[in-house]
């Protein structure tokens, strides 16, 4: 592309104001190319990391806690010296699609490359040109807070090597054009992956389990495919869209870090790129080889009878007796995937910290939930949890006074 | 000495429902708006969530949501002859504070007043003659009519989510509604809550006895809500901790249940609490507010220019800054004269306990804004002359709370502490049942406010006074309701009745409801309000004042409603009259 046409265009485009949402993005023409990418940003998300509360867009500083160690974000504004004001195009592109800086040092995965490998040029030139009309920041930014010997950059050459496979998304004829940029757009800027998909011990993906749930920093972000229990099996395409739009979706609300996703990102969307990732997202198989559902507990196990009299004193009157809340207000246990997760970290996370639903246009709201950590004992709580994960048609394992024990003191981030 | 701030388009003081709504719509309209609130921000979780908002010591004994007398409070008199002294703990009324004003801690009884209440001069003079009313009351015309109102009381209900049957939709009368009340364009927003036993039991004898029970209408919604600014409410689920508390449920109609959570995300909204407005600032011709003056939390102080500015704090404390900042003429009983403290009214309730031996009233299944009620006994709905008054009110058998601390009913001749005590408790708990008369209050020329003589607050600012009694006219009204009020309650067969008809003197030691009306009131004649039919304040048009304070009189309902309604009227004449063409929206 012209460079000269570019900067033409962006300041055509700058001065029209527009900033209209393309449904295509990579079928727009180059003279939007700033605005395409300011919704590029939003797809990707990129001031979640990149602009720390309070701090200057994209001028980083935001801290990043890793399983190695702290990672701090990277002023990406186009200060010369502080910021990548000095990059080409080609270190742009190589940074996003092969984790690569500009003097050829190795990025940390903590910025997603391994999904962002799929964008393609395009779409990463149009960032880069919306990169470029935000407000220069000329504070310096450490990024490497991580102890020896995760700290030595060159680690990445083979952590790639087993982790790490390069490449631009790849439409599969197949498949519909919708289903396409679903999967352009969960795998690819979305980087959805980064926290649904199971790390390994090295903190790469685990091969073969795409979006199958993963804990991360106290939360358990749940599995994206299609499990009836645990996953969104039992969510329609229209689900996923309201949620991801609104908030609300599926009986469930978005709190805790993907309140963030919805607020900044997934709330400001097209409707049709809010529906190509819900068909995407559907069509993902539940795993062939999972364990089978546990039976329910019965009725009469000590443990669901006091849960029951627990849940009637303490949550019935927002969740209701059967379940299933109130639509956009109070989010349903029936039939829950947070409910009914093997791993119940967000679960006693809520209960004992309690949570904030995300406010949107769509749906101002924003419930709070009470802590109730304060005032059930762990054993009160395991049953309460207990008891919720085994009725209205919900089964999953108890919880265990010692599980709640443990997350009273396990740290958290922000409610 | 104080700061200025950079100026905005409005400033308004208080952040109750009256400040939210002018604040949600002048938003809206594309203004700048600055509201300061003297109280904290308060928040459905975080300030009386389900885990601990229902402690009836902590809210309804130690009056933790109220504002402290200590901050500021009156002083109180019956009559001229006696002198005023300071309140030092609330009794009759607990004056809110905080982001939400009372709009946190209401029953959520949601009325509208009968359209002979706005012209209720005239109407009764017509009726009755001017010498069949007391020769002292003061009552006025608003300037404004029910017909007039009718769309923003539907706008104010449509807000709330709140629950009721109409009883006259256009005219047309609908069974099962208030046969009195005046024509709505449409159906309450969401159907009535459902009733527990006492109540049917009395609509029941109500109705026997030919009158005509309905639900009383509630801002405790009966099911889940959205409102027009896309906030949720969800249903009230009975749990007895209503007025005096805040609702952790999220089924009570509040500011931050209907408004806030849209409001707050609009940029060119600023909330500054724990700030407290001392004075509204005038320019040397006395004619136009250039904005307030405030303290903040540290004691600094600052001054907030504005093009226009909304006095949106509760009745007490919005005549209370007028008189401290020299707007409008105060009020001289003895001349007859001034506008600022004219008009002061209350509201005159009465109940009757009543004790059963086989019913069980679950008392504890409660809710702030369910009951059935009778409207036959209210405002002029029934002929006055053989009955020597004016006014009156409706009869509710409501449900409000089995709270076990002051919620306990024991038959009067019963100690008030120790095994006889306990005895009559776990005797009457489950089987015992008040209802109640909640009567108008009428203006007179001996009821008004003032500033104190010799009592300040903590920033040295005089003290308002309260000059107020109960007339002989609202007694005897008081009596009436009284006893229509038994006469069905007999029906319903209990052991034993005991009636508490209202008396004077008025005592400000015992609470009665928080509806302190008048004082900076509403008509159309310069002479005898402050404002006109706008809320407009005559002599500074770019001032506004919210509130039961624009009441020439009291009717017999709640309030709240009625200032829902007139808020939202002063919005509209405000955006599409007075930005248009600033200056006097009317001239006489």
């Amino acid at each position: 592309m012209c460079k000269r046409f570019a900067r033409f265009a962006l300041l055509a485009a700058l001065a029209c104001g527009w900033t209209a949402v393309p449904a295509r993005a990579q079928d727009q023409p180059a003279a939007d190319a700033a605005s395409r990418g300011k919704y590029i940003a939003t797809l990707g998300d990129c001031a979640a990391c990149h602009t720390a509360p309070g701090g200057k867009p994209f001028a980083g500083g935001l801290v990043i806690e890793t399983p190695f160690g702290n990672l701090v974000s990277a002023n990406i504004t186009p200060d010369p010296k502080a910021g990548i004001g000095g990059w080409s195009d080609d270190d742009f592109v190589r940074a996003m699609q092969r984790g690569i800086a500009d003097d050829g040092t190795h990025l940390y995965p903590a910025m997603p490359y391994p999904a962002f490998t799929q964008v393609t040029r395009d779409d990463l030139l149009a960032l880069k040109a919306y990169l470029a009309t935000i407000e220069p920041v000329s504070d310096a930014v450490e990024t490497n807070r991580l102890p020896f010997p995760f700290s030595i950059r060159a680690g990445m050459i083979a952590w790639n090597l087993l982790n790490f496979t390069p490449g631009e998304f790849k439409p599969d004829p197949a498949k519909s054009d919708d289903w396409n940029r679903g999967a352009y757009l969960v795998n690819g800027l979305g980087h959805c992956g980064t926290c649904h998909t199971p790390k390994n011990a090295m903190g790469g993906d685990k091969s073969g389990q795409n979006m199958a749930g993963a804990a991360l920093q106290g939360w358990y972000a749940p599995p994206l495919h299609n499990d009836a229990r645990t996953g969104l099996g039992t969510w329609s395409a229209d689900d996923i869209v309201a949620y991801l739009k609104t908030g609300w979706g599926g009986g469930q609300a978005a709190s805790g870090p993907m309140a963030l996703v919805v607020a900044d990102s997934t709330s400001q969307l097209s409707d049709a790129d809010l529906n190509a990732m819900a068909v995407y997202l559907k069509d993902i198989a539940a795993p062939a080889n999972a364990p089978p559902a546990p039976a329910p507990l019965a009725q009469g196990d000590p443990a669901m009878q006091s849960g029951l009299a627990l849940y009637v004193a303490n949550c019935a009157a927002c969740h209701t007796q059967s379940g299933d809340g109130t639509a956009g207000i109070f989010p349903a246990l029936a039939k829950s995937p947070v409910v009914q997760a093997d791993n119940t970290a967000t679960l006693l996370d809520v209960v004992l910290n309690g949570g904030h639903a995300v406010a949107t246009d769509a749906n101002p709201t924003a419930p709070g939930m009470p802590a109730f950590g304060w005032k059930l004992s762990d054993d009160q709580v395991a049953a309460l949890l207990t008891y919720i994960r085994n009725d209205w048609g919900n089964a999953a394992s108890a919880v265990s006074s010692g599980d709640v024990q443990k997350a009273r003191t396990r740290p958290t981030a922000a409610n | 000495m104080a700061r200025t701030l950079p100026a905005t388009d409005v400033v308004i003081i208080g952040l109750g429902w009256t400040g939210s709504i002018l604040a949600q719509e002048l938003t809206g309209a594309g203004l700048n708006v600055v509201a300061i609130e003297r109280g904290p921000w308060r928040d459905t979780s975080t300030d009386f969530p389900t885990t601990y908002a229902q402690d009836e010591l902590r809210y309804h004994i130690h009056h933790d949501l109220f504002l402290r007398p200590a901050q500021q409070t009156q002083t109180f008199r019956n009559n001229p002859s006696q002198t005023a002294l300071p309140i030092r703990t609330w009794g009759s009324f607990m004056p809110p504070n905080g982001v939400g004003g009372g709009g946190v801690h209401w029953n959520g009884q949601t009325w509208r007043f009968l359209p002979s209440d706005f012209q209720l001069k005239t109407h009764l003079t017509q009726r009755y003659g001017a010498k069949f009313l007391p020769p002292d009351m003061t009552i006025q015309d608003w300037g404004v009519s029910y017909d007039d109102l009718e769309p923003y009381y539907d706008k104010f209900e449509y807000l709330c989510g709140t629950s009721g049957k109409a009883g006259n939709i256009k005219g047309q009368k609908q069974a099962g509604g208030n046969p009195f009340e005046g024509p709505r364009s449409r159906d309450y927003p969401t159907p009535p809550q459902k009733q527990p036993y006492a109540p049917t039991l009395f609509a029941q004898a109500a109705t026997e006895l030919g009158y005509s029970p309905f639900p009383q209408p509630s801002g405790n919604l009966s099911q889940a809500y959205t409102n027009p600014y896309g906030v949720k409410l969800g249903p009230c689920t009975f749990c007895g901790f209503c007025e005096w508390f805040g609702c952790g449920n999220y089924s009570k109609a509040s500011p931050q249940t209907t408004i806030l959570p849209a409001l707050v995300r609009r940029s060119n909204f600023e909330a500054r609490t724990e700030c407290e407005v001392t004075r509204i600032n005038l320019d040397d011709s006395g004619k136009r507010a250039t904005g307030v003056t405030y303290v903040d939390a540290s004691g600094e102080e600052w001054e907030q220019p504005a093009q226009l500015v909304l006095l949106c704090a509760f009745q007490l404390f919005n005549v209370h800054l007028l008189l401290l900042s020299g707007i409008g003429k105060p009020y001289d009983p003895s001349l007859g004269e001034g506008v600022i403290g004219r008009n002061y009214s209350y509201q005159v309730t009465s109940g009757v306990n009543a004790f059963f031996d086989d019913k069980n009233f679950n008392p504890f299944v409660a809710s702030g804004a369910i009951g059935m009620v009778i409207d036959d006994f209210n405002g002029d709905n029934f002929d006055h002359g053989p009955q020597g008054f004016v006014g009156g009110g409706y009869i509710a058998a409501a449900q409000t709370n089995g709270r076990p601390i002051l919620g306990t009913l024991t038959p009067k001749g019963t100690p008030k502490w120790g095994a006889a005590w306990k005895e009559a408790v776990a005797k009457n708990y489950l089987s015992s049942y008040s209802a109640a008369t909640h009567g108008s209050c009428y203006s007179y020329r001996g009821a008004y406010l003032d500033l104190d003589p010799t009592y300040t607050d903590p920033l040295g600012r005089k003290l308002m006074r309260i000059t107020f009694d109960f007339n002989q006219n609202e007694l005897k009204m008081s009596q009436f309701l009284t006893d229509r009020l038994a006469d069905i309650v007999q029906k319903m067969g209990p052991r034993q009745l005991e009636k508490s008809p209202r008396t004077g003197p008025y005592d400000i030691s015992i609470y009665q409801t928080t509806h302190t009306c008048g004082g900076a009131i509403m008509g159309s004649d310069p002479k005898t309000s402050a404002l006109n039919r706008y809320l407009q304040n005559w002599d500074v048009p770019n001032l506004f004042v919210m509130g039961a304070s624009a009441f020439p009189q009291n009717a017999g309902y709640n309030p709240t409603g009625t200032v829902g309604a007139l808020a939202y009227w002063a919005a509209d004449a405000i955006i599409n009259q007075y930005l248009k063409s600033p200056g006097p929206l009317v001239h006489v």
